[in-house]
């Protein structure tokens, strides 16, 4: 699943070539392909900024607007994430993607015992309002938009960002979250997940109802078909599949009587980037057409801005290796090359020594580099969409279009994605996928240079990200001087105004709103819906 | 968390130990203690042992080590194989060795896989841990490990 797999004769010349969603590779390709793909240039590309946006949501690309460069950042307590913030801002970042530790990702507040040895480890550890006014400090929400990489409780992460613009002085309507909220690929990839699906769909909902009109320039969910590529996805699948779950999203908003024309064009995407390049590219040129075509087919969304499939195309992790290391940085830059060909509207990498830890001051950089410099130093700026044309993209992203929709089709034929994955056939059919790809390394019939080709087996000491026990220490303080301080009265009102309206099966934001204004904890809010919904169960697979 | 951990618990407890006959394959309970859930490395183990003929209980995610020590007894188990990524190895394991002392447990051989860095390899062993499998260790040789281990 990484580069292709490529059949080789016994001179070790390439006889065939296919690729990890399944389409075999010519050695050239000419119009007649794109003749027997029935390429259409009006139907299939169009001018880039037009549907089907094939080519890009936008007519001049990168020319006016580069992309937005969105390193995953956090870790100990705000006061070293906001730090963290401001380094990378100041070195020419654009945008925040936020790392929570897992006990927040988990609803759990740092000095609860399942959070013991966790606070603050992979990512920034936020008990409450008061974290959030340290971590976003001195940074201008009016123009830097925020990604929180938070799912289970993401509703809750929301609700706090709009208390903290408010709190900092910034206006609701003007600040842009894309909080992650992505509970299915959570389930099928991730495993944050705490409440069962149906209510966890709910809350989702719930955050893309009350966006519509209290905070319209955030994305309410971040369709994330990056993990469930990282889980063992083909290409195809993990386009698929994210978009049968924003189906699925779209769905429950819409039987709350909305349009989705009214509420999908504020949709995001965060989808991977590794393995072979000229799969990726068309990809995702297919997959912007495809995501235009579902909406227009399946909900009659007309308006073209919302028809766009915008976001993240992230260099993905599971290209990386343990083995050599600082052949990362390499893999990182070609991951980049690709996001830029695909026309990505934001990117980030992951750093060269995340195999080992969350990366240092140093790698951190080393990745934003890589995108800055491919945006100024190679050309990618000068013209939009400049793959297209070639008889081989455009051949292999007709092909791309057509193994999405049958991974679609299948899903379907499962009873949805919302039954294929609680059943078990998603997780199931990509553990497999996951073990074979890990067994084609093995055997060497997957090429990893520095791992199963070229190997030293020399082991490189790199300077690694240290976690400091002390990050744990100062939260529990904190959290333990909060409690101690806040007013009682407000945080006891606020939380049963929130179970109330769990209960009734009414929106939740408004009441968590007033709750983190109240200053109430994450684990507070997270176990009212606990004590609600219940929790979720993993479907046995094995 | 409770909730799981003792669901995990009922749920090996409802099927009564029974003494498994001599030669049966081994046994091997896999699982991720703690809360994170990137279970793509325990699946692809598990998957391994199955294919290598091995029993597997597959326990999932956010375990609590309590919760992890009581299904390996019930099940009977022969190794227990976590996975962890977040830097938390030390403490968890330490944990697991512990409750297993105190249930006078000392047949079932606790292995751990994942993010490990080298230098933590020998204070994993001197904690009794008695297979570390670091990212990047071949499954051949996961195998064979657990293979030996359980006789």
């Amino acid at each position: 699943m990484d580069v292709a797999r490529y059949i080789t004769n016994e001179k070790g010349q390439i006889e065939d070539v296919i690729l990890s969603s399944g389409i075999h590779v010519k050695t050239v390709y000419g119009p007649e392909d794109l003749e027997a793909v029935g390429f259409d240039y009006e139907r299939d590309l169009g001018r880039p900024g037009e549907p089907p946006f094939t080519r890009n949501n936008f007519s001049t690309g990168y020319r006016t607007r580069e992309w937005t460069t969105r390193q995953y950042t956090g870790f100990g307590t705000a006061r070293e994430t906001n730090e963290r913030f401001r380094l990378m801002i100041d070195h020419g970042q654009t945008g925040l993607n936020v790392a929570f530790d897992l006990p927040t990702q988990m609803g759990l507040d740092s000095d609860h015992p399942m959070a013991f040895g966790e606070v603050g480890r992979v990512g920034m550890a936020v008990d409450s309002l008061r974290d959030f006014e340290t971590a976003f400090a001195g940074i201008d929400l009016h123009k830097v938009g925020a990604g929180l990489t938070i799912n289970a409780v993401a509703s809750i992460m929301l609700a706090m960002y709009q208390a903290v613009a408010e709190k900092l002085g910034f206006d609701r309507t003007k600040i842009s979250a894309t909080p992650q909220n992505d509970i299915i690929k959570e389930v099928i990839g991730r495993g944050a997940w705490i409440y069962p699906l149906e209510p966890a769909i709910k809350l989702i909902g719930d955050t893309i109802e009350y966006s519509m009109t209290a905070m319209p320039r955030t994305n309410p969910v971040s369709l994330c078909g990056y993990h469930i590529r990282e889980s063992g996805a083909t290409p195809a699948q993990e386009m698929a599949y994210a978009f049968c779950i924003g189906n699925a999203y779209i769905d429950e908003t819409a039987r709350r009587g909305y349009e989705p024309e009214q509420f999908v064009g504020r949709f995001s995407f965060n989808l991977n980037i590794f393995g072979n390049l000229w799969e990726q590219v068309a990809k995702f040129r297919a997959g912007r057409k495809v995501w235009a075509a579902n909406l227009q087919q399946k909900y009659g969304v007309k308006d073209p801005k919302n028809l766009m499939l915008r976001g993240l195309f992230a260099g993905g992790g599971s290209g990386l290796t343990k083995a050599e290391p600082e052949n990362n940085i390499m893999r990182g830059a070609y991951y980049g090359l690709a996001a830029a060909l695909s026309g990505a509207q934001s990117t980030a990498l992951c750093s060269f020594d995340e195999a080992y830890a969350i990366p240092t001051e140093r790698s951190a950089l080393l990745s934003l580099r890589t995108l800055q410099l491919l945006m100024d130093e190679v050309g990618l700026r000068d013209t939009v969409d400049p793959l297209a044309g070639s008889y081989f993209i455009e051949t292999l992203t007709k092909q791309m279009e057509e193994k999405i929709w049958e991974e679609m089709r299948d899903i379907e034929e499962h009873g949805g994605i919302v039954q294929a994955v609680a059943q078990g056939y998603v997780p199931r059919k990509l553990a497999w996928q996951a073990y074979e790809f890990e067994r084609d390394v093995q055997n060497g019939s997957l090429i990893k240079v520095g791992v199963n080709k070229y190997a030293t087996g020399v082991e490189e000491e790199v300077e690694l990200h240290e976690y400091n026990e002390e990050w744990a220490e100062c939260q529990a303080t904190d959290l333990a001087e909060l409690k101690r301080t806040r007013e009682a009265e407000p945080v006891k009102a606020t939380l049963k105004a929130l179970e109330e309206a769990a209960r009734k099966g009414d929106n939740v934001m408004y009441a968590l709103v007033d709750c983190c204004k109240a200053y109430a904890t994450v684990g507070e809010m997270a176990d009212v819906f606990r004590q609600v919904y219940g929790t979720y169960h993993e479907p046995s697979i094995f | 968390m409770d909730e799981n951990a003792q669901t995990a618990t009922t749920a090996a407890t409802a099927e009564a130990p029974v003494a498994r006959p001599s030669g049966s394959p081994p046994k091997v309970l896999v699982t991720k203690p703690g809360l994170d859930g990137h279970d793509r490395g325990a699946k692809v183990i598990a998957i391994a042992l199955k294919e290598a003929g091995m029993e597997v209980v597959y326990m999932g995610l956010h375990q609590t080590p309590e919760a992890i020590v009581r299904a390996a007894i019930d099940e009977d188990v022969d190794v227990i194989g976590l996975s962890i990524l977040t830097g938390g190895h030390l403490p968890i394991c330490g944990r697991i060795m512990e409750l297993l002392a105190a249930e006078g447990v000392s047949d079932i051989a606790v292995t751990v896989g994942g993010v490990i860095p080298k230098k933590d390899i020998s204070a994993l062993e001197a904690l009794g841990v008695k297979g570390v499998f670091p990212g990047g260790t071949r499954l051949d040789d996961i195998v064979a490990a657990i293979t030996a281990l359980a006789r």
